[in-house]
């Protein structure tokens, strides 16, 4: 922008400077340094991947580059400029917009609304609504979107959120663009359509720069890629460079034990003449799920596979007497059980970590020990309390066996790391000595460290005979560690894999087998 | 095709006209200006001040100082003008300063120090109420020959019927509220702010200066109803407009405003006044009925109007997770 460059400068800056120049960044949170002496670089027409575990810092530098988080320490160059962005809207108008993963737009505003937000056309100084659809539509159709402006942002679906979210952050601010995890809760299909749109942001000279946790993506359309831990820089290297060894042991620090994805467990470990005590006959619910079969034996992991959607979650939700099933049987120990509520669930042995772990499993502002004394505390019932110093003692000791951090049993559990949340509801459960734990997409939004310690758990609990249901999108995930796998399209049971047959391509076909016509 | 998020709205202005057209059949009579006259003035204070509060309601807070604030403002303006001879419009100024200043400083403490809207509001209400008594706790009359001249212009319609200033302020205060929530930048923050405080703010919203700007015209419309109020009831009377604040959100979430915020029409909230001000008039004309029935009648519509907005909620929900199956 500026024409006064000092000698010095031009000299040291060659004539493609980087679009932006982070050096030496640092944030601390009372006291606790989130961010030490990070620089990042990011050049114009790149797709920059932002990796690390939880915990690492990305969503801290993030927040610095886009305003959220004043600048404490370093120095940011924008275009060779210094800049210090104040807040969101400061950053803004420099050219660094931002789209978050959950809370991006505003779901009760139209779409030309959430797209002029705030910079709305005027007319008689009042906002000139045709002026503003008429360049809604202009806008969107960029980006390939022939949509209704004016019906509300959530009639849509996340993708298209997501595209229109996009379109206004390069709308408004042009030069840089951040995503912070867009891809979590989209299907392949709508990653494609999204990557689409990227690259030829790409191509228009825009400066991506990408979180997510999902490698094959970054693979697929990363430029170069940042991997920071503890809030310090590993190290930023070009993708083609970076075999996804290599990437994995900079994310870690420390070299895998086993990557998910090699197979750990034959069906053999499973004493499979044993009488299955928790069986599902003709087990459904109308519009739900359809009627399956179902059995799970003593030390067994039963793998639910399937596209978001295919009734996953329903099926645990049905197991575990979420929803009530208005066809067939459950039985446990060959007694018939009814289970009409997760009430009956629980006292009939069962435990269920749900999806979403925000919303529908942690309880934010309670302590750590508190959250985790929950479920065994509804299991005795509300007339016999558990003491705090028994709820303490709990409450430390699954600290310190499933290594919580920070091992703090009174901190308010909103303040732990998705990981570590993660592994205190599972505490939650293991309390209640469960013999049938439903896991619903346990790793989700989880870094790769906590990943592998909850795979090792679940292999841990199943050899203590715990029989686990573990629903997830990642196929690598169930092949590491389910004996059996159930696969589901259109919400019914279409394939069932066992032993040697549990591997990711078998699933993957049996999911693109043609779904079988019902009549009605 | 009728929008999801005006269904509310569709559903009081049906609700309305058919109430109306059952009233009419029982009693003719109140077919005609004058009846229509009446409910607009009778009305024109707790429409103003219900203006206010759907402002506050669309952005996902509550004021509960309203009803406090109207009778401070009623008593200050009568002992000015009754007692002191302060002229009218000076008292008028200087409450509507005071009011407004109140409604902002309510806004900073909810913005500033993260406390909810309703504590800091409830907090409002007894200070403006205490501040109220400690001027006069008597009913102080007021007389002065300007006020007359309002009290006494009216536009005459054909049939009889009066369009007096109350009723005129009251139209033009919606009118130009309507104007501000759809036309304005100030309007759509805060919608954005009702819709999701952490997304507008994201999204650059400036959340600070909208949520003051929100208490501080539900404050100056408060102070504005208290005016209202006195050329009203040619009075001032610290007692007086007890709960009236829980009438403006009953005005409000029967015009169709959704409690949580995000979701509404001035305009709704103009058919809740009405409706109220159709149920008192009805009880008027039957003439044996309690006027407690209005409370009644309001708790019953209030109830049916929060089961329809969930029902609305699910109902959308379920489409969209049916269009998404579609999808898959």
């Amino acid at each position: 922008m500026s024409n006064i460059v000092s000698p010095l400068e031009a000299h040291s800056q060659p004539a493609t400077a980087a679009l932006l120049e982070a050096r030496g960044i640092g944030k601390s949170f009372l006291g606790i340094a989130a961010l030490d002496g990070v620089d990042f670089t990011l050049q114009r027409g790149e797709i920059h991947a932002l990796l690390g575990e939880n915990g690492a810092g990305k969503s801290t530098l993030i927040k610095i580059l886009t305003g959220v988080y004043s600048l404490e320490r370093g120095t940011i160059r924008l275009d060779g400029v210094d800049v210090k962005p104040a807040d969101v809207a400061a950053a803004q108008a420099l050219g660094i917009g931002t789209v978050y993963q959950e809370v991006n737009l505003l779901e009760n505003l139209t779409v030309a609304e959430n797209l002029f937000l705030g910079r709305q056309p005027r007319r008689f100084g009042l906002i000139d609504k045709r002026e503003m659809r008429k360049r809604s539509a202009a806008l969107l159709s960029r980006y390939g979107l022939d949509i209704d402006v004016d019906a509300l942002l959530s009639s849509y679906s996340v993708a298209i959120r997501q595209i229109v979210a996009i379109a206004r952050a390069v709308d408004l601010s042009g030069k840089v663009l951040v995503l912070d995890e867009p891809t979590a809760s989209l299907d392949a299909h709508e990653v494609e359509m999204l990557f689409t749109v990227l690259r030829r942001l790409r191509q228009d000279g825009l400066g991506i720069i990408i979180i997510t946790h999902f490698l094959n993506q970054v693979y697929d359309i990363a430029d170069r890629v940042t991997v920071l831990r503890n809030g310090r820089l590993v190290g930023s290297k070009p993708i083609a460079d970076l075999p996804r060894l290599d990437l994995i042991s900079m994310m870690l620090g420390r070299e895998l034990q086993h990557i998910t994805g090699d197979r750990q467990v034959s069906a053999d470990s499973v004493a499979s003449d044993a009488q299955p005590p928790i069986r599902f006959a003709g087990y459904g619910k109308r519009g739900s799920v359809a009627p399956f079969d179902l059995d799970i034996r003593p030390g067994e992991v039963v793998g639910i596979a399937g596209l978001l959607g295919s009734g996953r979650s329903e099926t645990a939700f049905l197991l575990f007497g979420i929803d009530r099933a208005d066809s067939g049987t459950a039985s446990v120990d060959n007694k018939t059980i009814a289970l009409t509520s997760p009430e009956t669930a629980i006292a009939n042995g069962f435990g269920f970590c749900p999806e979403e772990r925000k919303t529908d499993g942690i309880i934010g502002d309670f302590s750590v020990a508190d959250n985790i004394a929950l479920a065994l505390q509804a299991r005795q019932g509300w007339a016999k309390p558990i003491s705090s110093r028994e709820r303490q003692a709990l409450a430390e000791s699954f600290i310190k066996s499933l290594d919580i951090r920070p091992a703090d049993a009174n901190r308010p559990i909103k303040l732990l790391s998705g990981g570590n949340q993660q592994k205190a509801i599972l505490a939650r459960w293991l309390a209640t000595e469960p013999r049938l734990l439903i896991l619903d997409e346990p790793t989700r939004g989880i870094d790769i460290g906590a990943h592998a310690e909850i795979l090792k758990m679940i292999e841990r609990l199943c050899a203590d005979g715990m029989s686990l249901v573990v629903i997830s999108s990642e196929l690598e995930e169930l092949t590491a560690i389910a004996h059996r796998v159930i696969v589901l399209s259109d919400r019914r049971h279409i394939a069932e894999l066992a032993g040697d047959q549990v591997t990711a391509d078998n699933i993957m076909q049996a999911i693109a087998a043609p779904a079988r016509t019902e009549a009605a | 095709m009728i929008h999801t998020r005006n269904l509310p709205f569709i559903t009081t202005l049906g609700i309305f006209v058919i109430a109306y057209g059952l009233c009419i059949l029982q009693f003719p009579n109140m077919l005609s200006t004058r009846v229509i006259g009446n409910l607009l003035t009778d009305n024109a204070f707790l429409g103003i001040a219900a203006v206010g509060m759907t402002f506050v309601i669309l952005s996902g807070g509550i004021d509960l100082s309203i009803g406090s604030v109207i009778a401070f403002t009623s008593v200050f303006v009568a002992v000015l003008v009754g007692s002191l001879g302060v002229h009218p419009l000076v008292a008028f100024a200087a409450v509507l300063v005071i009011s407004t200043i109140f409604g902002s400083l309510m806004g900073a403490m909810i913005r500033y120090l993260g406390i909810p809207p309703f504590v800091v509001t409830l907090a409002g209400m007894f200070l403006a109420r205490g501040a109220a008594y400690l001027i006069s706790t008597q009913s102080v009359p007021i007389s002065h020959e300007m006020i007359d001249a309002i009290q006494g212009f009216y536009f005459r319609f054909p049939g009889g019927g009066r369009l007096t200033a109350l009723a005129i302020l009251m139209l033009v205060v919606f009118a130009v509220a309507s104007v501000i929530a759809g036309r304005t930048k100030f309007g759509a923050n805060v919608y954005a702010i009702g819709g999701n405080l952490q997304s507008a703010e994201l999204l650059g919203v400036p959340v600070g200066s909208t949520t003051i700007g929100i208490y501080a015209l539900s404050g100056f419309l408060s102070g504005l109803a208290g005016i209202a109020y006195t050329l009203y009831t040619s009075s001032g009377y610290s007692l007086a407009t007890v709960g009236v604040e829980l009438d403006a959100i009953a005005a409000v979430v029967i015009g169709g405003t959704l409690l949580t915020g995000g979701v509404g029409l001035v305009a709704g909230t103009f058919v809740g006044v009405l409706i109220q001000g159709l149920i008192q008039t009805y009880i008027v004309f039957d003439g044996t009925l309690s006027s407690w029935w209005t409370k009644i009648v309001i708790g019953v519509l209030l109830f049916v109007f929060i089961v329809l907005q969930r029902g609305i909620i699910w109902y959308s929900n379920r489409r969209l997770a049916e269009n998404r199956l579609k999808e898959v």
